[in-house]
């Protein structure tokens, strides 16, 4: 039977199981909306289409799936070229579908047309043309596959609007077909038997271990089984800003985020150690400072499915390339082999208490505010975090709100955290926290932003508040671009360059009524607590709480840009104790 | 004048692509994007009209080639790579060019095309156009005799190469492996 390339593209989707798409409609995708309307996928109707990238890109954080976004040619495409290179940078599965002009207009500068796969090529896992309709249901299977298996990222198909309006016999390809269509993909899952032995030895042999978690640990769901390695040895165990809640911050062995604004304990154990255990981690510019001056005695361990990471930044002793659990897996098993034979792990003790005296003499710590003054946003955060329902779903933004909520939140479960890391993306939160919501509707979705980033895609609350995506969005309002600001005020001699947005415009509740949205204004701190409390009782519809906070407020402990890491500038209360970092 | 990069740092790599629409914008945008050179680039299918070779010349140190290598087999459409050890394989390029004559050294410049097993292919009033197939090292110096009389236009391939025989271990053939 012969059915249209647009009935074979949504039919693809359907196979790939697809429950929920992100998109817009508009000239050249219009085939693929028609049979849309039969489909049992739900589709999300967007405001803009940098909003459904984000919106898949935040349900495949607290899903695993990959998420789908589908939009038209030329400026739709160029629109999803952030969250593209988001996705991509962050490792988040992903499947966009762009319309293209028929393939006879290609290359004739027609209306909206553009080179899409041109545009989005380095920032795609990998893209295609589609050129005829008999292709389709191959190169939607090979997305789908190559955006899940290995280093997850984002695949891109460009469909010309003809192929959509083409007919042509269905055939769904079988995993074989699929394989053979790609010869030159294989991704390496299990880790080298020889390596992996090589590492339970220097395991047990160090004297000063670090466990360095990556995104990588929660993409490859190996959180279990890397906790079972900690408890075994009691080695200190750091979460990177994209493993947050890979390991449960209230345990022990947890040191907390390492990096540029990660705790003085998390970032002076690296500095320190002299085995540097890093799962699915990639020795990212804002965790090592200064490369030549981190870690200088560390011994490194380099677990990764991308064997590119392997020796780009740092030069690994042992390099595994491999899936993160299953590698994991395997060292556990040598571990307990190597013990079992008599082997005995080095004492690790002074090591221990060298790294609880730095969380002791080093918390995290900010000035309450005084009576009068104004909102501490670290004090909201924690009211926010103290007044949250088990299990809730953080999603944050870019900038000081984004370090704070990683620092303030206590992070205890996998799949909890949501932010853009690598590409730093302003305006991710709101429409992150819309896609999480879909995916976890079951969860309760906070979403923090600044009041910088909140302009930037506000307007997807119409997307939640019609679509009845509960999400709660708590800005935290200084009136600045925060983090540009206290960037001048330590780097550039307090010389505030653009960084004032305004103050008073625009009334953030009036906006967010709006939108169809609840809004809360918050001055005081005995404020706080209620507004949080009224935003949680609040589900069907969205809720946006106007934290206005200190503007002046600063994010400790820092590593200033290009430092060494021991160069850790502590938050100004704890700076006669600097001695203690040694 | 050192017309190729010096012997360390000058490495072939022959890899092997999927022949599809794009993949050669794909590997010359991975080289721009990551900051790599390529030094010369020769493309065409193989026996297996699937697959083309792309033949690339880099001038770069041993970290940033492992590099090169890596990311190169994160596209999908790479199939496999072997990095050609100059010493152990057989190389080849083309060149043409065209020389200014007056007439009286023209017999100089065939006889020179003659030591060199060049061709002629053109002969004008004051100009011969030339080709020469070989190594690159024998290009160079044909080019460098070429030029006391006047290179009025040339064009190299830039080399092609298949690893030699009569050898055991000639290239360092890593499957293609990609995440």
């Amino acid at each position: 039977m012969k059915i249209t390339g647009a009935e074979a593209l949504i039919k693809a989707l359907e196979m790939e199981s697809v429950d929920v798409m992100f998109g817009y409609p508009g000239g050249c995708i219009l085939p693929a909306y028609d049979p849309l309307l039969k489909s049992s996928i739900r589709h999300i109707l967007v405001r803009h289409e940098q909003g459904a990238g984000h919106m898949a890109e935040g349900y495949a954080h607290v899903t695993g799936r990959p998420g789908v976004a589908m939009v038209t040619s030329g400026p739709a495409a160029t629109n999803l070229v952030t969250p593209l290179c988001d996705a991509y940078m962050d490792s988040i599965p992903m499947v966009a579908i762009t319309g293209q002009v028929s393939t006879s207009a290609i290359g004739t500068d027609a209306f909206q047309e553009c080179d899409t796969v041109g545009i989005t090529r380095s920032i795609t896992k990998h893209n295609e043309l589609v050129m005829s309709a008999e292709d389709l249901p191959l190169a939607i299977r090979q997305a789908f596959h190559i955006a899940t298996t290995g280093r997850p990222g984002p695949v891109l198909i460009d469909i010309p609007k003809d192929v959509l309006q083409n007919s042509m016999t269905w055939h769904w390809p079988t995993d074989e077909e699929v394989q053979a269509s790609l010869p030159g993909y294989h991704p390496t899952t299990k880790g080298h038997p020889r390596m992996i032995k090589e590492a339970a030895k220097l395991i047990l042999a160090a004297e000063r271990p670090v466990l360095y978690l990556g995104g990588g640990v929660l993409k490859s769901r190996a959180a279990e089984v890397v906790r079972e390695i900690a408890e075994l040895l009691n080695i200190p165990v750091v979460t990177t800003l994209m493993a947050r809640g890979a390991f449960p911050d209230s345990h022990p062995l947890c040191l907390g985020m390492p990096g540029m604004h990660g705790t003085a304990a998390a970032v002076t154990a690296m500095q320190k150690s002299d085995l540097l255990i890093a799962l699915g981690a990639r020795f990212d510019d804002r965790v090592t400072g200064k490369v030549s001056a981190f870690a200088q005695e560390a011994k490194i361990i380099h677990v990764d499915i991308d064997p590119a990471e392997q020796g780009k930044v740092r030069r690994p002793d042992v390099p595994i390339v491999g899936d993160c659990k299953l590698v994991s897996i395997e060292i556990l098993k040598a571990l307990r082999e190597l013990l079992d034979g008599g082997e005995v792990q080095a004492d690790i003790a002074p090591w221990r208490s060298r790294c609880s005296g730095w969380q002791e003499q080093f918390p995290l710590s900010y000035e309450p505010s005084a009576p009068g003054a104004a909102l501490k946003p670290q004090f909201c955060l924690e009211q926010i975090r103290d007044h949250a329902p088990e299990g809730t779903i953080l999603v944050s933004g870019v900038g000081q709100h984004q370090m704070w909520s990683s620092q303030y939140w206590h992070f205890d479960e996998p799949y909890t955290w949501v932010n853009s890391g690598g590409l730093g993306t302003m305006g991710f939160s709101v429409p992150a926290a819309i896609g999480a919501k879909v995916g976890r509707p079951d969860k309760t979705v906070w979403a923090i932003d600044g009041d910088g980033c909140f302009q930037m895609t506000a307007q997807e609350l119409i997307t939640a508040s019609i679509s009845k995506i509960p999400i709660k969005v708590g800005i935290l309002n200084n009136s600045y671009l925060g983090m540009v600001r206290q960037w001048q005020e330590m780097f550039y001699g307090e010389r505030y360059s653009e960084v004032d947005l305004g103050g008073g415009v625009p009334d953030f509740v009036k906006w967010a009524e709006a939108m169809g949205c609840v809004g809360i204004r918050v001055d005081s701190p005995e404020e706080v607590a209620p507004a949080i409390e009224r935003a949680n009782s609040i589900n069907d519809r969205p809720v946006v709480v106007d934290f206005r906070v200190e503007e002046f407020e600063k994010v400790f402990p820092m590593v200033a840009a290009g430092a060494s890491n021991d160069d850790i500038i502590l938050p100004p209360s704890q700076n006669d104790r600097r001695e203690y970092l040694r | 004048m050192s017309t190729y990069p010096s012997p360390q740092r000058h490495h072939i790599l022959s890899v092997l692509v999927q022949n599809k629409a794009g993949v050669l914008a794909r590997v010359a945008s991975l080289f721009a994007r990551r900051g790599y050179n390529i030094f010369s680039l020769a493309v065409a299918p193989t026996e297996d009209p699937q697959f083309s070779r792309i033949t690339i010349v880099v001038d770069v140190e041993g970290t940033t080639l492992e590099q090169i290598v890596k990311q190169l087999f994160k596209l999908i459409e790479v199939v496999r790579i072997s990095e050609l050890d100059p010493q152990k394989s057989v190389e080849r390029e083309l060149f043409m060019a065209t020389v200014r004559t007056d007439g009286e050294n023209r017999g100089q410049i065939v006889e020179l095309a003659n030591i060199f097993e060049a061709k002629v292919l053109a002969v004008g009033v004051d100009a011969l156009t030339l080709s020469l197939e070989g190594s690159p090292e024998k290009l160079d110096d044909f080019e460098e005799l070429l030029r006391g009389y006047g290179i009025v236009e040339l064009q190299r391939t830039g080399r092609i190469a298949l690893p030699k025989l009569d050898r055991e271990a000639h290239s360092r053939a890593v499957k293609g492996k990609a995440s």
